[in-house]
Parts: C-alpha cells; sequence; structure tokens
C-alpha cells in the first residue's frame, strides 16, 4: 500500500483529487460553463473541418500579420476572465458591510485580485500592445516581416502558454493570494505553502520567454529592416513608440526573470533570499521586481502614446505638430522610466534623500508626458477634425488622462505618499491612466487599423455606444475610489465594518456594470461589423486618407505586404506620394522571397506548459522528460536549414492584378 | 547606406526627376541576427547584473555560518578560472580557422574549447559538493543563497554553451562552414566571450574580494 502512494506520489507530486474545487459552487459553475464553451468550440471547428485550415493558415504561421491578429485574439479572450474577475470584486465590495460577509469566501476573494491585476496587466494589456506592434510596425517601415519570424510564432505561443496556465489554475488547484506582485515573505513557502504562488511565477516566466523574445525581434526589424529612405527621423510615431517600448522590454523583462527564479529557488530549493530569517531580505524581492514594474507601466502607455499620434494627424488631417519633441519626449520618458521604481515604497523607510530623489524624478516624467499632451492639441488646433470613434477615445483619453497624471505626481509628493501608500487613492489612479490611456489607446488602435487587417470597418454606432460606456462607467467606477483612498480606506479588502462607505462602494458597482456595457457593444460591434462587412468594405487600403506606409497597400495586404519594397522621401511616406499623383506599379513584378510556417513554435510552447505544469505539482518525472523533450525539439528545429521560399512572380501579379481591378470597379 | 536618398543626376538644370517611389527589382534588407543576438546577450547580461546586485546585498549576511574567506579555495578557482579564459583564446583560435575554410582545424578547435569548458564545469561541480559536504549549502545563508545562484547560473550557461558547441560541431560537419553555420558560430562565439566576462566578474567580485578580511 505505502509503495502505491509512493509512486503515486512520485509521479502525481502534490497533485490529487482535492485538488480540483468541486466543493466551491462559483468555481464549479465557471467549469461548467467554460467546458461546454470549448466543447461546443471543439466541436464546431472539428464538424466544419477547420483544424487543418488553423493549423496551416494560423497555429504555424510565421507571417506577422497573422500572428498579430492571434496575439489580440488572446488578449480579448483574457480581457473577459480579468473583467468577471474586476466585476466580481465590485460586487463582493458593494455588499460585504456588518453582517454580511458577502458572496466570496476572503480565501478566494484574495485570488481574485491576484488573478484580475496579473492577468489584466500580462495577458491582456502585454499582447494586445505586442499584437498591435507584431501588425502594424513591418506595414509602416515597409517591411515583408520581422526580423525573425520563427521567433515571433514562438514568443506568441509562450504567451499563450503562460495564460494558459492561469487558466488551469482555475479549475486544478487554486492561484496566488498574494497580490499580483508577489510580495515576500507572504509568497515565501512558509506563508503560501500551496500550488498558488507556483502557478503565478511558471506562468509568467514562461510568458516572459515570449515576452523577451518578442522584444528582441521587434527592435531588430525596425533597426535593421525599414525601407530605403526612412530615416529615424522619417520613422512614424507609432513606430517610434514601439522602438522605445522593446528597448524597455529587452532592457526590464529579464529583472522579472531573475527575480522570480529567486523566488521559486526560496520556495522550491529552501534558499534564503527573501526570508525572514538566515540574513534573507525581503525589500530586495521588492526592489528587483519594480526595477521591471515601473518600466513595465511605460511599456504598455507608450504604444498607446503612438497610436494616439497617429489617430490624431490622420483624423485632423494635418502634419503631427512637434514630430521631434514627440520623438524625444518618447525617448526621455524611456530613460527616466528607470530612475523611479522606488516611488512604488516610499514607505520602505530609505531616508529623505534617497525619497526625495525618486520623487522629483517621478515628478519629471510627467514634462515629456505634458509636451505630448499639447502636441496632441496643436495638432487638432485649426485641424479639419473628423470625429470618427478613433478620435472619440483619443479626446476621451486627453481629458482622462490629464486626471491621472495629475493623482500620479500627488502621489510621487513622499510625504503625501506616506498617507495614501497602499489607499484605494492608488488603485483609482492607476486605473485612470491604464483604463484612461492604454485602453483607450488600444481601443482607439483597434477601430483606426481593423479595416487594414480584415477589410472592412467596424460599425461605428456600437463603437460610439462602447466608447461612452466605458467612458462614463470608468468616472463612474473610480471616482469614488479617490474619495475612498482619501478617506484611508486600504487596498484588497474583502469585508468592511463602517456602513458609511458602503454607499461608495455600490456607485462603484454601478460603474463596472456600465463598463461592462460598453464591453458588451465592442463585441456586438465585431458582430454586427462582420454582418455588415459589405457595407463597410474597405476597397481603397486607406479609407480614412492616413499618412503612414500601412495605408498603401490592399486590405488586408497580401502575404508579402508590398509588391515592391517601398521608397521613403518624408515622414508622411504615404501622403507625399498621395501629394506627387503616385500611381501603383503594373507590371515588372518578381518573386518575393518570404519565410516558410514552422510547427516548432508551438510544439515548444506547448512542452513547456506541460512542463509548467509538472513543475508547479512537483511531479519531477515529468517536469524531468519535459525539460529534455524541450532541449532536444530545440536543437532538432536547428537542424532545418529550408527556412524560407520564393512567391512566384505569378502569384505576386495575380493578387496585384486583383486588386487593380477592385479599385477600377470602386474608385 | 540606403538612408540617404539622391534622386539621380541628368546633366544641366533640367527640371527635376519625379521621385521614386518604390525599389525597383529586389529588395534584401540586412541580416539582424548578430544584432539580435547581441540584444539577447545584453538582456542575459541584466539578469547577471540582478544576481550581482543581489550577491552585492546579501553577500555579507553569513547568518552566524561560514564567509567566503573561511571557504574558499584560491588555487583551485585560479585552476578554474584558467581553463575558462583558455577556452575563450580557442574558440578564437577556431573563428580563426573558420576564416581560412578549414572545416577540421576550426572543429579540432571546437573540440578543445568544448572540453576546456567541460573540465570548468567538472572543478565547480567538485567545488560545489565539496562546499554542500561542509555543510556550507545554499540553504545556510543569504550569503550562501546567492553564491550559489550567481556561480551556479553561470555554470548552467556553460552547460548550455556546451550543448550548442556539440550541436553546432555535428552541424558544421553535416553541411559545412556555410554562411548559416558561419553566422551561428558567430552568435556562439559572441555567448562564449560573453560568458567569460561575467565569470571575470565572477572571480573578481565573488572570490577574490570575498577572501578579503
Amino acid at each position: 500500500m505505502t509503495e502505491h502512494s509512493d509512486l503515486t506520489k512520485l509521479f502525481f507530486g502534490r497533485l490529487t483529487w482535492e485538488a480540483i474545487p468541486y466543493h466551491e459552487p462559483i468555481l464549479l459553475a465557471t467549469f461548467a460553463a467554460v467546458a461546454l464553451g470549448g466543447l461546443a468550440l471543439l466541436g464546431a471547428i472539428t464538424y466544419y473541418g477547420k483544424w487543418g485550415y488553423l493549423w496551416r493558415e494560423w497555429f504555424t504561421s510565421i507571417d506577422h500579420k497573422k500572428i498579430g491578429i492571434m496575439y489580440m485574439v488572446l488578449g480579448i479572450v483574457m480581457l473577459l476572465r480579468g473583467f468577471a474577475d474586476a466585476i466580481m470584486m465590485r460586487l463582493q465590495q458593494a455588499i460585504a458591510f456588518g453582517d454580511s460577509l458577502g458572496y466570496l469566501p476572503p480565501h478566494h476573494y484574495d485570488q481574485i485580485f491576484t488573478a484580475h491585476g496579473v492577468i489584466m496587466i500580462f495577458f491582456v494589456a502585454m499582447p494586445l500592445v505586442t499584437g498591435l506592434m507584431n501588425y502594424i510596425v513591418p506595414l509602416q517601415i515597409g517591411a515583408r516581416d520581422v526580423a525573425f519570424p520563427f521567433l515571433n510564432n514562438f514568443s506568441f505561443w509562450m504567451t499563450t502558454g503562460g495564460a494558459v496556465l492561469v487558466m488551469m489554475s482555475l479549475f486544478v488547484g487554486e492561484f496566488a493570494r498574494t497580490g499580483w506582485l508577489a510580495y515576500p515573505p507572504l509568497s515565501g513557502i512558509l506563508h503560501s505553502p500551496d500550488v498558488g504562488v507556483d502557478y503565478y511565477i511558471w506562468a509568467l516566466q514562461i510568458a516572459g520567454v515570449g515576452t523577451l523574445l518578442s522584444g528582441v525581434n521587434l527592435m531588430v526589424t525596425i533597426v535593421k529592416m525599414r525601407a530605403p529612405g526612412m530615416t529615424l527621423m522619417r520613422m512614424p510615431v507609432f513606430t517610434w513608440t514601439a522602438l522605445c517600448t522593446n528597448v524597455l522590454i529587452v532592457a526590464a523583462f529579464p529583472v522579472l526573470t531573475a527575480v522570480l527564479a529567486l523566488l521559486s529557488m526560496d520556495r522550491y530549493v529552501g534558499t534564503n533570499f527573501f526570508t525572514a530569517d538566515f540574513g534573507g531580505n525581503a525589500m530586495m524581492y521588492v526592489n528587483l521586481i519594480w526595477i521591471w514594474g515601473h518600466p513595465e507601466v511605460y511599456i504598455l502607455i507608450l504604444p498607446a502614446f503612438g497610436v494616439f499620434s497617429e489617430v490624431v494627424s490622420t483624423y485632423c488631417g494635418k502634419r503631427l505638430f512637434g514630430y521631434a519633441s514627440m520623438v524625444y519626449a518618447s525617448v526621455v520618458i524611456t530613460v527616466l522610466s528607470y530612475l523611479v521604481w522606488l516611488h512604488h515604497f516610499f514607505t520602505m523607510g530609505s531616508g529623505a534623500s534617497v525619497n526625495s530623489f525618486f520623487g522629483i524624478t517621478t515628478m519629471i516624467i510627467s514634462i515629456p508626458t505634458g509636451a505630448k499632451i499639447f502636441n496632441w492639441l496643436f495638432t487638432m488646433y485649426r485641424g479639419r477634425i473628423r470625429f470618427e470613434v478613433p478620435m472619440l477615445w483619443t479626446v476621451g483619453f486627453m481629458v482622462t488622462f490629464v486626471i491621472g497624471g495629475m493623482t500620479g505626481v500627488l502621489l510621487a509628493v513622499p510625504p503625501a505618499d506616506f498617507a495614501l501608500h497602499n489607499s484605494l487613492f492608488l488603485i483609482a489612479h492607476f486605473h485612470n491612466v491604464i483604463i484612461g490611456g492604454v485602453l483607450f489607446g488600444l481601443m482607439a488602435g483597434i477601430t483606426y487599423w481593423f479595416p487594414k487587417a480584415f477589410g472592412y470597418k467596424l460599425d461605428p454606432f456600437w463603437g460610439k455606444c462602447s466608447f461612452w460606456f466605458w467612458l462614463v462607467g470608468f468616472y463612474v467606477a473610480f471616482m469614488p475610489l479617490y474619495v475612498l483612498g482619501l478617506m484611508g480606506v486600504t487596498r484588497r479588502l474583502s469585508h468592511f465594518e463602517d456602513a458609511s462607505l458602503q454607499i461608495w462602494f455600490q456607485i462603484a458597482a454601478v460603474g463596472a456594470g456600465l463598463i461592462a456595457i460598453g464591453i458588451a457593444c465592442f463585441l456586438i460591434q465585431l458582430v454586427v461589423s462582420y454582418r455588415r462587412r459589405h457595407e463597410l468594405r474597405d476597397v481603397t487600403g486607406d479609407p480614412w486618407n492616413g499618412r503612414t506606409l500601412e495605408w498603401s497597400t490592399s486590405s488586408p495586404p497580401p502575404a508579402y505586404n508590398f509588391a515592391f519594397t517601398p521608397r521613403v522621401h518624408d515622414l508622411d511616406a504615404w501622403w507625399q506620394m498621395k501629394q506627387c499623383g503616385y500611381q501603383r506599379p503594373q507590371q515588372g513584378f518578381i518573386p518575393i522571397h518570404m519565410p516558410k510556417n514552422t510547427w516548432a513554435g508551438i510544439v515548444l510552447a506547448a512542452i513547456s506548459v506541460v512542463m509548467g505544469f509538472a513543475l508547479i505539482w512537483h511531479m519531477w518525472p515529468l517536469a524531468a522528460v519535459s525539460f529534455a523533450a524541450l532541449i532536444l525539439v530545440s536543437i532538432v528545429h536547428t537542424f532545418n536549414y529550408q527556412r524560407d521560399y520564393y512567391v512566384p512572380a505569378e502569384e505576386v501579379v495575380r493578387c496585384e492584378a486583383a486588386r487593380t481591378q477592385l479599385l477600377s470597379k470602386h474608385v | 547606406m540606403s538612408d540617404t536618398y539622391a534622386p539621380p543626376l541628368t546633366g544641366g538644370q533640367t527640371p527635376p526627376q519625379p521621385l521614386s517611389f518604390h525599389v525597383e527589382g529586389e529588395h534584401h534588407p540586412q541580416n539582424g541576427t548578430l544584432l539580435g543576438f547581441w540584444v539577447y546577450l545584453m538582456s542575459d547580461c541584466l539578469v547577471f547584473a540582478c544576481l550581482f546586485a543581489t550577491y552585492g546585498v546579501l553577500g555579507r549576511s553569513y547568518a552566524a555560518g561560514p564567509s567566503g574567506a573561511d571557504l574558499f579555495d584560491l588555487p583551485l578557482v585560479a585552476v578554474n578560472t584558467s581553463l575558462l579564459l583558455l577556452s575563450s583564446i580557442t574558440y578564437g583560435f577556431a573563428m580563426l580557422e573558420m576564416r581560412r575554410n578549414r572545416i577540421g582545424a576550426t572543429q579540432g578547435w571546437l573540440a578543445v574549447t568544448g572540453l576546456l569548458g567541460a573540465g570548468f564545469l567538472g572543478l565547480e561541480l567538485y567545488e560545489f559538493a565539496h562546499l554542500i559536504h561542509e555543510g556550507a549549502g545554499p540553504q545556510r545563508s543569504a550569503f550562501l543563497s546567492s553564491f550559489f545562484t550567481l556561480v551556479g547560473t553561470h555554470g548552467l550557461h556553460v552547460t548550455f554553451g556546451i550543448v550548442w558547441l556539440v550541436t553546432m560541431m555535428v552541424q558544421v560537419q553535416l553541411h559545412g562552414l556555410i554562411p548559416a553555420n558561419r553566422r551561428r558560430l558567430m552568435c556562439l562565439s559572441l555567448f562564449w566571450h560573453f560568458l567569460d566576462l561575467i565569470w571575470v566578474g565572477v572571480f573578481t567580485f565573488v572570490y577574490l574580494m570575498g577572501v578579503l578580511p
């Protein structure tokens, strides 16, 4: 008998039937819904015989456009999960007063706020930002693909692998109960002996590999693959912000990898980096994780700034005001973002001079950011503004983000921070800049570039509904949190005694409901636009009278993006081409050199997920086998030297002729 | 570079030629592999920077346990360091032979490099085993945690370097010194020298300064 249980323990580690949360009705219902939905989806794919198509055209694709779209899908799916967490928290806090304990036990509530933060940052914001950059950057710089197409596919699947692990934690075991940065000693083995923190660590490590490689990839793409004539100061602003973001990714994510590795050493090997005894120092963790964490918020916001720059100049019909200052502002933000991390823990006790230094550097960041706001305003000034949906998001952003920026400067004052630290004021502040900045930017970008990716515009009515519900919902949901924060209410509480606070939480819950309607409107918009795709069709490739190169090719672009590599003479390259009466070449097409699809990315990521799962549950034999498989498959992949092919000239001729015909029919 | 565009000059002051907006014929962007690998190495360097910083903060937290002065055996580490530094030189020889297109000599120097790397690893493992045997394992104190992690991470990199090196030798044997293999050997060269550089930091910062009273 003992022998049998020893064997079970060897192979299954900590995993037992107890890990399945069948005694928690909420989780059970969620699981049933997810399982049914998943089965329906899989069944539909099988029924329509689409597995081969998906595998050949999407999963193994190294086309930056398809990978970009897959990133967006991942981000939107995870947004639904992350938002479900948000609304559960809002409900709990609105009802858990006095005698009422609410409907979520603390054990569950703590997992929800952790998962909400982790998912929204790593598996919503990051994939959406990376997806936009992936799709748009090569088109904007006149390239055929990214520098390392296989790595691009691999990066996407590693990010997805991390998301899969987080989703698994919902139904097998549990997620961390530590808050989204998992500070020790709470996240140490003594206080979190179960699998939650391990899910957290391995999900982020696996996704982190993807993020880092995609950062290297896009950075090299921008540096090396620009079309002839596109000097650095002729790069579109979105590409500039993408460059800054990827520099930040490459310089910040290794720190996350290192610090999570140290935490896992503490948990797995019993080292004493962050423990309370044997000389460990928990503040070392807090410092390191914020050296990654602060640049991370700029990784998210800079591409959003890029989107707004593109949107403003397009819909105002004007060259962007202050292009050079916009570029320098982005670069200054990139550098400064490394000099402010300590403002996340002024209360550490590092002394007045250190706190002053970090307080002042934090305030300085508002200068380049303010310069950007003025540039957008001056671009609008005397511009011929078209209030299309992306422009609405942009104007909404400018108002909302300025408020968030000002509360940020307030928090940057160390004495004020001592009072507001860890309060709901902080929560309101960072949601103010992340929703008002990153999310609005992503929504603007999605609406702006959707016709490029799919060949038809998004329905403006539902877009406007989504915008207004998000905007109003945001204010209703988060302004009460500013008030509560000023009254001293701390974050992450699942129950309150003081009944006078309840009304504010109830208002906030209403706000979350409005945001839910905003998200629903966005989903409806996708469906409605698909059904109306013939009316909304973009035949020209340039639906908004755009200014940059991505609008010079068809919508959606052919696999090779450009039949001939463009030559650039101006910042607004496509605008100048239109001004000069540019005619598309109709002949002289030649074969085009393109990378081949590969299975290696998805296979390697799948093995990584298995390895992560085995490590989480201490299934050592499985972990060892999957690690060996990982190395072996990587090596086997390097033995494949035939990684590219030529699109034959006839194929190019056919594609381009089809476009000529389309243009002549409609224009 | 292609960054400057000059419209072709056609004698006299004839009206300016219309701008050309696309490249006739095939356009090959520059290969970015070496830049990409360099950027990756710099990110790896940051991982080591974190480990060095951690060692810097925790390296004197002995928790009433042994210190570097009690534990480190400098002559052993000196031999170890020489092996690794020599392996960098031999890798350099391999690259020179690659330039001369001599497959056999390239392979020979690569093999010597790999053996020197394996020797380095062997001594490091011996040192670790010895320390753990003496009760100075990574769990003993924050100092030893950060020591084992920093040195071990470097050792792990050397291990991967050796696996990569063997793979490269097989690939050179199969396909010869084709451009793809030359590029890969260049990347491995960067990697190998980078590890050497990190080790110089470890040797100085951890061992030499560690035995100071």
